[in-house]
This record gives structure tokens, sequence and C-alpha cells, in this order.
């Protein structure tokens, strides 16, 4: 019995995986536990580990394909051994599983995510990564005569129908993003004329990451009615407490926080104190969770996109623990090489860009979170202090709410414990 | 224009062809003395008399007949089954006589005849009871096939009917008999065979549905327009000869299809316009031609799965929103 190798769930928010590289060969013999291919997800590149003894009989997919959760990757079997039967059942052995089909393998040929994640690899290949079938673009009818008559070659452009069909409204985003032609003097002969400049723009596939982080944050900015609520805090005692810790970790080898582990620390400790604002909104069920435990996840900035992973129980745990956890996700996430337990469960988010100079910003929430803090600079500025001009240092926190969840009285008194926090430092020891 | 219900129209159609001709005449079971298992031929026994209105025994191949052999002699039958499930026993005297007789004596022979009653499901009928006869007719070459959704268009296409001179399978509906409409009163108001309706105008997506799937159809209609896409609507009126230019037009201004139909779906109305339309419109479709259809299955009996049997509303607006990629 040939034994399909399909493409498995990764994380909970992946619907496709690319497949990035074999790592073996047709007719290779193969072990369970031996890995056979590389698969970049929505969040990471994983490794894929098959479950059976066998000859890699078939590699159904080319690098670079995207394979929907349950479509077929590879067929391993016996020397020999026929598989069209198998092919045949998987859509006419193209490697796209019938869509209400989801992964469901638990016996033979299963397969998972190996423990360990190796760093990424550079795609090598030429071909574009999002097509979903090896060379053969999908396309209506009216698609392939628009993009005809208007010059717009098929394969610029990335499909948005079923199996990545190019329809009619992609072919016309495509037209629209062309550049118009500059105008004509009638002068000149049609012969010296420019043909429309077909390298004025750059197109760039877009990858799994870029596409989830434009699925959550559209769903999020659409269904959750944002509101947001700004504070200017007075950060002059949790500056001077932040350069005291670390004098301290430098002369005793400790491990050295940052001025955003001290935002974290104050938002866990302020979402306890107000679990309306560590709560979930949840449609399906008809309820509105609110979450027994303080998980905050942490936006990290990565080449092509952000991921979020969290710290868990943060406001049970230290600020030197903290900034280690802190210090070692922001790692994996640029090594690409976070694991789902990295990212998943967050009930807050923060994001920072002080450290581009930003004054304040709002962003956009985090689902299915209630809330997330959007973190800016800290200023030099003159303030008054006892009837007195005297220099201090201020920072804005932005947060924005879910209003389903969040009313605008449960916004300014989170953000106001987390003002005293940071005020205060010292208050976050009691 | 006057308020009539559909058997009111269907009535006044006959009444009007055959106070004008007086070689049209009625024929089938319980018409006359019972004035119509529906009341369609109410009152019309009275008017012309027993040699024009006729009622028959519970022998449908043998009155099919006989409506074919007054054709060939020159009268305008008007053969009414009380419903088109018993025009299964006559299925020889429809499909081989009346549909080829012209064809094989050379056209010797016209066969002015209408077949009329109504035609497929009625709530609780059972399997046998059940059946849309408008793909099955419409198969053979030599019958025409009128199916109205609303008694203006059964008026002005029934007289039409009885004055063609070839066979005409005139399909009505039981649960429609009692619908009201606006019905011209014109005095000679004839809608031409074969030439379809638009009835609602939209560029989104085009619904092509007739008799009781019209209806539902039009409802999916306002069901997409809360969702900001506009349908359009045709009602073909006349299944064969098809109005198949109508409804290429359509597609070149929407790029999609949904066929509601409520016929089984294999070798059906809704598979030859699919058909039809992906060979004259093929670079003009944006998405697949969708079919909304009964189920590939006798029809069963109890009420909730002969509901889910039909086409449904909530079943076409979810076609239209798949071939509309709709997300």
């Amino acid at each position: 019995m040939p034994i399909p190798v399909e493409m498995p769930k990764m994380s909970d928010t992946m619907e496709e995986g690319v497949l990035v590289s074999w790592l073996a060969e047709e007719g290779d013999a193969v072990s369970s536990g031996d890995i056979i291919a590389q698969v970049e997800t929505d969040k990471a590149t994983m490794d894929l580990e098959v479950y059976d003894d066998g000859v890699l009989l078939k590699k159904v997919i080319p690098a670079g394909a995207a394979v929907p959760i349950g479509g077929l990757i590879a067929v391993l079997g016996e020397a020999g051994e026929d598989i069209s039967g198998l092919l045949a059942g998987y859509d006419g052995g193209a490697g796209v599983a019938h869509s209400e089909a989801p992964a469901a393998s638990t016996g033979d040929g299963a397969i998972q995510p190996a423990e360990a994640a190796a760093p990424p690899q550079t795609t090598e290949t030429a071909e574009p990564p999002v097509l979903a079938d090896a060379g053969r673009v999908k396309s209506s009818p009216l698609a392939r005569r628009l993009a005809e008559e208007h010059g717009v070659a098929l394969q610029q452009i990335a499909g948005s129908g079923p199996e990545g069909r190019i329809v009619k409204r992609d072919v016309e985003a495509a037209i629209r993003q062309a550049v118009p032609g500059r105008s004509v003097d009638p002068g000149y002969s049609a012969a010296a004329l420019e043909a429309p400049a077909e390298d004025a723009f750059e197109t760039l596939p877009i990858s799994q990451m870029r596409k989830t982080i434009a699925r959550r944050l559209a769903e999020s900015k659409y269904t959750s009615p944002h509101f947001y609520v700004t504070v200017d805090v007075d950060v002059e005692q949790a500056v001077a407490a932040r350069a005291r810790i670390n004098a301290k970790a430098e002369a005793e080898g400790g491990v050295k926080i940052s001025f955003n582990d001290l935002v974290t620390k104050a938002c866990a400790l302020a979402l306890s104190r107000h679990p309306a604002a560590n709560a979930s909104w949840f449609e399906q069920e008809g309820v509105i969770r609110r979450h027994g435990q303080v998980h905050v996840a942490i936006a990290v900035a990565i080449d092509d996109g952000l991921v979020t992973p969290v710290i868990r129980h943060a406001d049970r745990k230290g600020l030197a623990q903290i900034a280690a956890e802190t210090r070692e996700l922001a790692r994996r996430a640029r090594d690409r090489s976070l694991q789902p337990e990295d990212w998943e469960g967050s009930t807050f988010t923060t994001s920072n860009l002080g450290m581009y100079g930003v004054e304040e910003f709002t962003a956009i929430i985090n689902p299915p979170n209630a809330c997330i803090l959007a973190i800016g600079a800290i200023r030099d500025e003159a303030v008054v202090r006892d009837g007195a001009i005297a220099p201090g240092k201020r920072m804005k926190l932005t947060l924005s709410s879910d209003h389903r969840v969040v009313d605008g009285a449960v916004a300014a008194a989170f953000v106001g414990t987390v003002r005293s926090y940071l005020e205060e430092p010292l208050s976050m020891l009691l | 224009m006057a308020v009539l219900q559909f058997r009111e129209a269907i009535r006044a159609a006959m009444v009007e062809e055959m106070a004008r001709d007086e070689n049209i005449f009625l024929i089938g079971e319980e018409v006359a003395e019972y004035n119509g298992a529906y009341k369609v031929s109410e009152g019309m026994l009275d008017r012309f008399g027993a040699g024009r209105v006729i009622d028959t025994p519970i022998s449908e191949s043998g009155f099919a007949g006989l409506g074919v052999g007054a054709a060939m002699a020159g009268l305008r039958p008007v053969v009414e089954f009380m419903t088109f499930n018993f025009s299964f026993v006559a299925f020889d005297q429809l499909v081989n006589n009346a549909a080829k007789i012209r064809y094989m004596s050379g056209g010797q022979y016209a066969i002015p005849i209408v077949f009329r009653g109504p035609n497929g499901a009625a709530g609780q009928l059972a399997a046998t009871h059940n059946t849309a006869v408008e793909s099955l007719y419409s198969y053979f070459p030599g019958l025409k096939v009128v199916a109205p959704s609303n008694p203006d268009d059964a008026k002005g296409l029934l007289k039409s009917a009885i004055r063609d001179d070839d066979p005409v399978i005139f399909l009505e509906s039981e649960s429609m008999y009692g619908l009201k409409g606006e019905v011209s009163d014109a005095a000679d108001y004839l809608i031409p065979l074969g030439k379809a309706r638009i009835a609602r105008e939209g560029a989104d997506v085009t619904l092509v549905a007739h008799q009781k799937s019209y209806w539902r159809a039009l409802e999916a209609a306002d069901r997409l327009a809360e969702d900001g896409y506009e349908a359009e609507v045709i009602d073909p009126r006349t299944i064969r000869p098809l109005d198949i230019d109508a409804i290429a037009a359509s597609v070149r201004k929407t790029n999609r299809l949904v066929v509601v139909d409520e016929s089984n779906p294999f070798a059906s109305f809704s598979s030859e316009v699919a058909c039809q339309v992906q060979e004259r419109v093929f670079d003009w479709l944006d998405a697949p031609v969708l079919r909304v259809t009964a189920k590939d299955a006798p029809a069963p009996y109890a009420k909730n799965l002969i509901e889910y049997y039909m086409p449904r509303t909530e079943d076409i607006v979810a076609a239209a929103k798949k071939a509309l990629y709709a997300r």
C-alpha cells in the first residue's frame, strides 16, 4: 500500500504551507524519523518528518509550491509500487486535496513537525512560490481575455479565487497598478516610442507571513470596533530605576533589562488587576472570556513582517526573567525558529516603536486579544514641577481597545494603572 | 389590467381562443362536469358545450393519442393532464407521434396541439408525483416546452401555444394556480414563444430561473442586494426554443451565471444552459456556471426532506456568492 504524505497543520493559524526545499530524492530509502523536506508556514520554517519506512516514490509538489493543509506532498511505499490510485484520490494527482477534507491522517504516513526546527533556508528556486500548482497558472476565461487585452502577464498576478485561480478582480487590480504610459507627442514616429514601461514596478510574491498578517489584521480592524486612549507617562523614576538595576547587573554579571521589559511587567501587573481588559470576544460561543492568566505578547519586527511571541504568566515573573525570555524569543523570531507554543495563547499584546523615535501611534488589536498597547519614545521635555519649569522625561502610551469587550472607563482605568506602575516603579514590588 | 389568479389567466386564454376558433377543443380527465381538477376549466362546459369540453376516462395514452389524431385531421386540441406525472403513460403519443409526425410525413401533417397541466413538485406528493418534466420533454426535437411563472405570461404564452402549428408542452403548477397577478386585457394578448423576460436587472451575477424557482431566485436577489451584489434575474418562460441570446447577453455583462431548475440535475435544463453558455461566451466567464437543482434522487415524502430536496433560496444565494468569489 503506498503511503501518502500530506501537509500537516503546523500552527493554529496555518492554512497552507510552502514547500521550501526537498531534502530527499525520489528513489531514496527513508526511515521513520527522517526529515524529507522543509516547509514555510505563516510563522516559521519547519522540518517535515516521516513516520514510516519505505522508498520515496514521488515528490508530488515542486519546491516553491504552496499546498493547503491536507494536500498531498509525497508518496512513500515499496519500490515499483503502483501509486496511480492514490494520486487519483487527490484531485487528479495534483498536490491539492479537496478543500473539505482536512488533514486527518492519524495512521500510516502521518507526519508532524520535527521537535527541533532547523534554521530557515533561503529559497534558491526561481519559481514563483505562491503558484498553487507547478507551472500551470489557473485563471478564469474572462481573466485570460482581460489580461491579454491589457498586456498583463498572468504569471505576474496572484490569484484570489479557489486554488489560486486568477479571476477578473485580480486582473483589474493588476491593470490599476500598472503605471500609465506617458503622453505621446504626435510629432515623433511610432517607431521611436518607448514600449509601455514593463519594468516600472516590482512584483513581490506574497509570503505566507504577509498573507497571515493581511488576513488577521484586516479581520481585526474590520470586525472589532477599535477606540484609542493615550496617556503621557512621567518616566523619570523608571529610567533611573532601570539604570540602577543595569549597573548592578553589569557588576554581578546578571541580566540587563530594557525599558520595554519594565512596560511588559507594568502591563502584566495592571492586567491582573483589571481582568476586564485581559479578555477575548468569542462571537461563535456567544461569550466574552476573561482569561485566568496573563500572557503578554510582544510584537517583534523581522524581515518581511512581524511576529508576536508570548511571555507567559508575565505577572508572576521577575524583571530579569522577563528580560531573558524576551531576548531569547526575539532571537528565535529573527532566526524564524519560533515554534507554535512560542506565539500561541496571548491575552494581551504590546508594540514598541519608541526606538525609531516615534512619539505616539495606534496599533491594530492582535486577535483574539481585547487590547494592544502602543509604546512611544522616551522624550526629554520641559515639565512644570512645583511651579517651575524643569527637565523631565515623558513617554506616551496608546491603548487600542475592542469596544465589544472593553469600554472607555475600563480602558482609562487600565492605562492609569500602567502609568502609576511606571511612574512609581517601586510599587511593582508590592 | 385585471388581477387574475394563474388558473383564471389560463382559463381566459382558452376561452378567448375557443371563442375565436371553433376548431379548438379541451379534453381531459374531469375538465367538463367537475370544472377541472384544479378548477382551471370552470364554466367552460356551460359555455362551449360537451362537444368542445370533453371528459375522458382515466386513459392518458388513449386521449393523448386521440388528440394527436384530431390535430392531424385539422382540429386544434388542448389536452389537459391532471398532472404531467400521468403523461408518462402517454409518453409514446407525445414523443413519437406528436413530436415526429410532421417530420416523418415530410411536412404533410402539422400537429397543432397543446398538452397542458401541472408540473413538478407541490409539497408532499412523494416520488412518483413530483417530477419536473421540462428537461425531459425539451430533449425531443419537435416538441416546444413552455413554463410560465406568472399569470400574465401564462395567458399570453398559452394563446401563442394554441395558435402554434407544432405540439407544445405547456407546464403549470398546482402550488401556483392561486397565484395572483396583473394580466393584460389587451384584445389579442400574445407573448411569442422563445422570448425570455429580464425580471430584474443587475450587473454582478445572472440568475436564470422559471416557474416556482423563479420566485426563489427573486428572493435570493433581494438577499444578495443586502450584501451589495446586484443579481440579474432572467425568466426564460419558454424552455424550448430557448432564448439563449438573452442569457448570453446577460452573462457578457455579469460574467457569472447560476441556473436554478427543479429538475434533477443530470442531463437537464440547467446542464443544457450551462453547456450553451460556455460554448457561446466562454471568454466572458469569470467563474464556472453553477446550478441549483433538485437533488439527484427520487423526491422524498417527509416535509423536511422535500424542502431540503428542492432548490431553496439559501442555496441560490450560496451559489451566487460562490460564483462571485464573495469573501
